[in-house]
């Protein structure tokens, strides 16, 4: 209601306006594209940084030191039974064999001092290890063959040279005489650096040497396993319920919200509902993968039904209409047309729900997996640990070999991540559809 | 200020003013002797708003009827109450009645998936399924347990594709995604798509709002010959296109259906000033 009469503004008295602000806005521009660029250079460094990081203590530690020696594969010695069986063998002389093959490889030494100092050359798996590669060729049996055995972790950590010769033999852990017969098997060429199969076939062990991820990784693939098979249908049949069939009232806004706070609880809170739940209450065994994957499939469930809800929520109207317009009922409208367009989001929401239950550790805690279990499982029900507790009780040891293998299986876990991902791509790729 | 006061205040009288125009009855025979459809005193609302103001008409058998009007009207709300496809939205309230062939509509013993396979509907905007174009037209018949086996599936999509003009474009390319196709031919292949499941009625929403002229040609040229088996009922924004393709038209303004006539009478000689306005240009 004021009097105020706008006069407008002049072309020429217009242009003069936008040209003043025009320095600002380009000079805000500029800098907001240079915060962008730091951002990413940043994130960039720490990037390169954790790799560099894993994969220099990594890399060396999918690899170890093997001594090769001949070996006289004595019948009588060590087939008591001599029917080569495994009960045989163990109960065979296997042990004494074996190191009197070192002795013999490292001049015979005399006396008790010297003999001890060249028992620590050898790994302590190296019974075993005769045993199974007589398990795989019987027929050399009673012939004089080369045998390669582990060597002893903190030999390896000499031969890698974090135990150095220039420190007093009392601060060190290997003795100045084990050192002479390590150099004379190394001058004879005995000693090799190859890729280390106990990383990939040996299960938890207390022997930095012989410590292996099979067991963890079966672990993982059978607790992921459970985790999928549950959170899957679960978290599709949720989201299809509460984005197509669901009447939108108060309960149904009630759960939406619970939903997306249960993906904000911490996972440890998950691990100490299983442990209360499954263990206590049910009975179930701890350390079992089956318990693990449900808990897990608890804890994706929240990041599965919403990925699958935004993904539902994407489909187009229009192809609803289409279909209920022939006359589909409204389950055939969803089953013939939004499930098949909404998979592949739901498939990359729940690979990554999935990479994020391959990662997790402190649920898992706290339904005991963290157990030391030598076994690999065979099933859901046997006890078991997964890989990131594995790496977790690795970094606890004090070996310095252990450093290495925990680098190495957080390689081993990065690769699995990877390819879990890369598959989701594949697999998005492959169900996109147009429309 | 003053200025856009004063044409506010004269927006509202015209409002005010059209609403007294509305006449308390449609003007014009609402009924026909040989009705497909019949709507009886049709109330719609959305939550509290009212969208469809005790409409009744008849749709007759074999016949186009047009329904045109502004936007907001309830043109198109009141022709998905025809189908129930309204079903679909949580706050919408349907009263009064509908009948097809003297089966109420909204009855709950009718089922809404045998309804919409006897009232099929073509929508604004071409939506084929990202399918084959085969299987878009197969998808109806298929749910529907229309054929007996493949051969008679075959029949149909063949049938349907050629009553919708589009079979010589795609016979040799049945298997490649429908999506694919041009808006025109996308439009054509859900007009087949609608006929192959044998509806009785089709309803057609705006059905070349998003064409090209060329395409809306081959279109309406598609009405001419499908008017023979089905009865058609179409909204559409072009008054040429309502004066061209159908029998009957009804003008909708405000909820209201405000006069029905045959489409020439109504083009020629609009009874009421509302209709006489509107095909005028005067506003819409």
């Amino acid at each position: 209601m004021t009097d105020v009469t706008v006069r407008g503004l002049t072309p020429e008295e217009a242009r003069s306006r936008v040209e003043e602000t025009i320095a600002a806005r380009n000079s805000r521009e500029v800098r907001f594209q240079w915060i962008g660029k730091s951002a990413i250079g940043l994130a960039l460094g720490f990037l390169v940084l954790l790799f560099a990081a894993i994969f220099t203590n990594g890399v060396p530690g999918l690899f170890q030191h093997y001594v090769t020696i001949d070996v006289n594969l004595d019948r009588q010695r060590l087939d008591p039974k001599g029917d080569l069986s495994e009960e045989s063998l163990y109960s065979g002389e296997a042990e004494r064999v074996a190191l009197e093959s070192l002795y013999a490889a490292i001049g015979n030494p005399e006396g008790r001092t010297e003999r001890r100092a060249a028992r620590g050359i050898l790994s302590t798996g190296s019974s075993q290890r005769l045993i199974a590669f007589i398990l795989d060729n019987p027929g050399l049996v009673g012939q004089t063959v080369p045998v390669k055995f582990a060597l002893d972790d903190d030999i390896d950590s000499f031969m890698r040279g974090f135990i150095s010769r220039e420190t007093p033999e009392a601060d060190r852990r290997i003795s100045d005489t084990t050192i002479a017969f390590v150099d004379r098997l190394s001058a004879n060429g005995a000693i090799s650096y190859e890729l280390s199969d106990y990383l990939f076939f040996g299960s938890a062990s207390r022997d930095a040497e012989m410590a292996g991820i099979k067991g963890a990784l079966i672990g993982s693939i059978l607790t992921l396993f459970v985790c999928i098979l549950i959170a899957f249908p679960l978290g599709v049949a949720t989201a299809v319920y509460l984005e197509e069939i669901a009447p939108k009232n108060r309960w149904t806004e009630i759960i939406e919200i619970n939903i997306n706070n249960l993906a904000a609880v911490p996972s440890v809170v998950f691990g100490i509902m299983g442990l209360a739940i499954f263990i206590i209450i049910f009975g179930m065994p701890r350390s079992i993968p089956l318990v693990g994957g449900i808990v897990l499939a608890l804890m994706t469930l929240p990041t599965i039904i919403i990925s699958s809800r935004a993904a539902i929520r994407a489909v187009p109207p229009s192809i609803r209409d289409a279909a209920l317009g022939v006359g589909a009922s409204k389950m055939q409208t969803i089953f013939h047309h939004v499930l098949p367009l909404a998979m592949p989001g739901m498939l990359t929401g729940t690979i990554i729900g999935m990479a994020q239950a391959l990662g997790e550790t402190a649920p898992l805690l706290m339904i005991g997996m963290v157990a030391f279990i030598v076994d690999v499982p065979g099933s859901v029900t046997d006890p078991g640990t997964v890989l990131p507790v594995q790496i977790f009780m690795w970094a606890d040891f004090a070996e310095r070999m252990f450093v290495q293998k925990t680098s190495a299986a957080i390689i081993v876990l990065l690769a699995f991540l990877i390819t879990m991902n890369a598959a989701a791509i594949v697999l998005r790729k492959k169900l996109e559809r147009r429309w | 200020m003053e200025a856009t006061m004063t044409e506010t205040a004269t927006a509202g009288k015209n409002q005010k003013m059209e609403d007294r125009l509305i006449p308390e009855k449609t003007i014009g025979e609402v009924h026909v002797d040989d009705a497909r459809m019949t709507a009886q005193g049709v109330n719609v609302y959305y939550g509290d708003k009212c969208a469809i103001d005790n409409v009744t008409l008849d749709i007759g058998v074999g016949q186009v009827i047009s329904f045109i009007g502004p936007s907001g009207c309830g043109k198109s709300t009141f022709l998905r109450c025809l189908n129930r496809m309204n079903d679909t939205i949580d706050i919408c309230r349907v009263e009064g009645e509908i009948k097809i062939d003297e089966d109420d509509i909204y009855d709950p013993r009718i089922d809404v998936v045998s309804l919409r396979a006897r009232v099929g509907m073509v929508f604004q905007k071409p939506n084929p399924f990202p399918k084959s174009i085969y299987d878009n037209i197969a998808y109806g018949p298929r749910i529907h347990g229309l054929a007996r086996n493949k051969v008679e599936l075959d029949e149909i999509v063949e049938l349907s594709l050629t009553r919708a003009g589009l079979w010589q474009e795609v016979k040799d390319r049945l298997d490649q995604p429908g999506t694919g196709l041009s808006g025109g031919q996308q439009q054509r292949l859900c007009i087949a798509r609608a006929i192959a499941v044998s509806p009785e009625v089709i309803l057609m929403d705006e059905p070349c709002s998003a064409l090209d002229p060329i395409a809306t040609a081959k279109v309406e040229e598609l009405m001419h010959e499908l008017r023979e088996q089905y009865t058609i009922v179409i909204v559409t924004h072009s008054m040429q296109q309502a004066a061209r393709v159908s029998d009957r038209t009804a003008y909708f303004h405000l909820g209201t259906l405000v006069e029905v006539g045959e489409t020439k009478q109504i083009f020629t000689n609009p009874v009421h000033e509302l209709t006489q306005d509107y095909i005028t240009g005067r506003f819409g």
